[in-house]
């Protein structure tokens, strides 16, 4: 058979290889057109990400700006007492750094591994040019705290410049000196109960441990409140006329079209102590003047403007999922017998499970990796984790952390990603 | 799905809760949207209705707040001539409008050019790396804007786009590819593979058959797939923040700024204007629905 095949012959070439041929231009005219797009979002998205993310993995601060002491430091085995050699290192490096204005870097650089040693840096650095052999006493002389072996390590974890160390912080793991890692300090953890009434237990938790806690929390609270809220809606406008639904439906489609910033804007206006909620309250007696609710700068207020935010997110997918039912399933079910809520609930729901993965799952991608809501009605307990890699970017400017903390971040956005594609499929995803 | 005319109390009952627990829904969804509206006419300069409001004093409403959007920032708001002039360059919310519609439009173009293109490829069976290549094109959707705006801001910065309006648009056009992405190819699942080959057969150039055959059916998809790239661009403030300086503000960056400093009705009043825009985009976008329908021979109702 295939020898017959290959045998077939047209202007002196086999038709299998012309076919190959003409499959191989098809393919390559397809990626063509691909191909502008393509290198478009590498070029803007891709790169630029993975280029942050790199930060987390790269810090040559401490190891440019003091390279004798990175090079004394290297052959340290962190055990053993300081030497001369180091020491006469860290003045040369300490009188360059001043001269060249980067002391300042230095000195926060090892500030992040061991709290409390900015000034030792600065102020030794001031006075290292005056300082004479032996280096090892007249550097304990300016400041006691050289002759602790604990800011040794902390240059040593410093001078690596490249470093798992800031991915490991990000999850509340801090670097010794000999690469091992310990748990982030006592006094930086905190006891966090976990779970719902008999089923809470109390765990330590460090602070960005916490924080990714809180975000999966309130991401989690996003989704059930966006489920509860949109599973009936989405029911209601899956069966009623289409005339009438499509009217409802703009509900719906008018908040996912207006901007987040006016959508919060409008629940600052709905929810604050003179806001128009609390008025009502005041209003039918539930409470009086003075006992007015903060409804918003705090948890509750992210809860309530993020689940309005991403309602449509979860309406939308369960709606189109929804709309294939054949009503004769629920309608077969009833003359067999079975009550409105089995019918519903063995025979209707099962089918509508499609649709709550693909709304719960985008909602919670959405909800995880949220920063403006947070930012402006979050008050202190309702900030999340992207509010905090954005304060190490602007704020206290560690570019490293902020990548450590992005990068965890995102591998579970990833992670949640995959899981889409599994069981809705990206190219079953519907806009609007 | 009418209550039968056998139906006992209970379901009865259960009929109307539950409409009505839909209509509280449907209030906590508009309610939020509506309450901007009246509120922003308040003569006073806080966020809540006053007494007079309530009963209805002409003197507690006012267009105030709406004077403001074009005043905030004017050289001279008193001047008889050249007024209009003053606000176009000077006006603070004026600028960010400006800013967001230039950006905005520009960043559109860019998405919905390169994107529709990608998807008339990735449409094609023969397209390899067919899944691989639509979920990296769509990840911008996916991935937390924290990070991309971190690094767009950090890669930008070498090549000094940071804190240009091109760096600004670059970084919106990525965001709104997905967009185009998943409308186009929606779009192109309806099309029929054998108007091309027609098209092929009568001697119509690749070229003349997309402008003349395919685009013309697909462009429902395309134009709403640039809308949503546009209100995308339009309502982003994360990779603004971090991207632009006072010179590429956009309104959202505008408003953000407003809730944190100086809270003030003005908001309210730049909120009421951006959601009578919403309203206008999703006209457009039903009636371009119903045309994608008609073309494609789906009744509507």
């Amino acid at each position: 058979m295939t020898t017959a095949e290959t045998n077939i012959e047209y202007e002196g070439e086999s038709l299998k290889k012309r076919l190959d041929k003409a499959m191989f231009a098809s393919r390559r005219r397809a990626f063509l057109l691909v191909l502008p797009l393509l290198l478009f979002v590498l070029v803007t998205f891709v790169a630029p990400v993975l280029y942050f993310l790199f930060q987390g993995f790269y810090d040559p601060t401490f190891s440019r700006i003091m390279p004798q002491t990175s090079a004394q430091l290297a052959e340290w085995d962190t055990v053993s007492e300081p030497d001369e050699a180091m020491y006469a290192a860290l003045v040369a490096d300490l009188v360059d750094a001043r001269k060249a204005k980067t002391i300042g870097k230095v000195a926060t650089r090892v500030n992040r591994e061991k709290a409390g040693t900015r000034s030792v840096f600065t102020s030794s650095a001031r006075k290292a040019a005056k300082l004479e052999a032996p280096f090892k006493e007249a550097l304990i002389d300016v400041k006691k705290e050289w002759a602790d072996p604990a800011i040794w390590e902390a240059m040593k974890t410093a001078s690596n410049t490249w470093t798992l160390g800031y991915y490991a912080n990000a999850l509340d793991y801090r670097q010794n000196a000999d690469g091992s890692y310990r748990r982030q300090d006592a006094s930086r953890r905190v006891d966090t109960e976990v779970g719902f009434g008999d089923w809470s237990f109390t765990v330590n938790l460090g602070i960005h441990q916490l924080l990714f806690l809180r975000t999966l929390q309130i991401s989690l609270m996003v989704t059930v409140f966006c489920l509860l809220l949109g599973y009936p809606i989405a029911y209601l406008l899956a069966t009623l006329p289409l005339r009438t639904s499509n009217l409802l439906m703009i509900l719906v489609l008018l908040p996912f079209w207006t901007s987040i910033l006016v959508r919060t804007t409008s629940w600052i206006a709905m929810l604050q102590s003179q806001g128009v909620v609390n008025d009502l309250l005041v209003f039918f007696g539930v409470t009086n003047d003075d006992g007015r609710f903060s409804l918003i700068y705090n948890k509750l207020g992210t809860l309530i403007a993020m689940t309005h935010i991403l309602l449509p997110f979860m309406v939308l997918p369960l709606f189109s999922v929804m709309k294939g039912i054949p009503p004769s399933y629920v309608r077969a079910a009833k003359s067999l017998g079975a009550t409105n809520w089995t019918a519903f609930w063995r025979v209707y729901a099962p089918q509508t499970i499609p649709g709550i993965g693909a709304g719960a799952i985008l909602v919670f991608i959405v909800a995880i990796g949220y920063y403006i809501t947070p930012a402006l009605v979050g008050g202190q307990d309702g900030q999340m984790i992207s509010n905090f890699i954005d304060f190490h970017m602007r704020k206290s400017l560690n570019w490293n952390l902020a990548a450590g903390l992005g990068g965890v971040l995102l591998v579970i956005v990833m992670f949640l990603y995959w899981l889409y594609d599994r069981i809705v499929g990206i190219d079953n995803m519907k806009m609007g | 799905m009418s209550l039968p005319a056998y139906a006992g109390w209970g379901e009865r009952l259960w009929y109307y809760t539950f409409r009505v627990l839909c209509g509280l829904i449907f209030l906590f969804l508009i309610a939020p949207i509506l309450i901007v509206l009246p509120l922003s006419f308040n003569v006073e300069p806080y966020f809540s209705f006053t007494a007079g409001m309530l009963s209805f004093d002409p003197d507690a409403f006012s267009l105030r707040w709406y004077r403001d959007i074009l005043t905030n920032g004017m050289v001279n708001p008193e001047a008889t001539t050249g007024w209009w002039a003053d606000v176009w360059n000077n006006a603070q919310w004026v600028r960010s409008m400006r800013n967001s519609f230039f950006i905005g439009i520009i960043a559109t173009l860019i998405a919905t050019a390169l994107g529709t293109l990608a998807a008339v490829g990735l449409s094609r069976s023969e397209m390899p790396y067919k899944k691989q290549i639509m979920a990296l094109l769509i990840s911008p959707m996916i991935v937390p804007l924290v990070i991309t705006a971190a690094g767009t801001f950090r890669a930008f910065s070498e090549f000094g786009l940071a804190y240009t309006h091109m760096g600004v648009i670059l970084a919106h056009a990525v965001l709104g590819i997905p967009f185009v992405i998943i409308t186009v190819t929606a779009t192109l699942v309806g099309f029929d593979q054998s108007m091309v080959r027609a098209a092929y057969s009568m001697g119509a150039g690749p070229v003349r058959t997309f402008f003349k055959v395919q685009m013309p059916l697909i462009l429902p998809g395309v134009i709403s797939g640039a809308l949503f790239a546009f209100i995308t661009s339009f309502d982003e403030v994360v990779v603004v923040i971090q991207l632009a300086s006072v010179e590429q503000r956009t309104i959202p960056r505008q408003m953000f700024s407003g809730i944190r400093e100086q809270i003030s009705p003005t908001i309210l009043a730049v909120a009421t204007v951006l959601v009578v825009i919403s309203i206008a985009l999703l006209t457009t976008l039903e009636l371009l629905r119903r045309r994608s329908e008609r073309l494609r021979g789906v009744t509507p109702a």
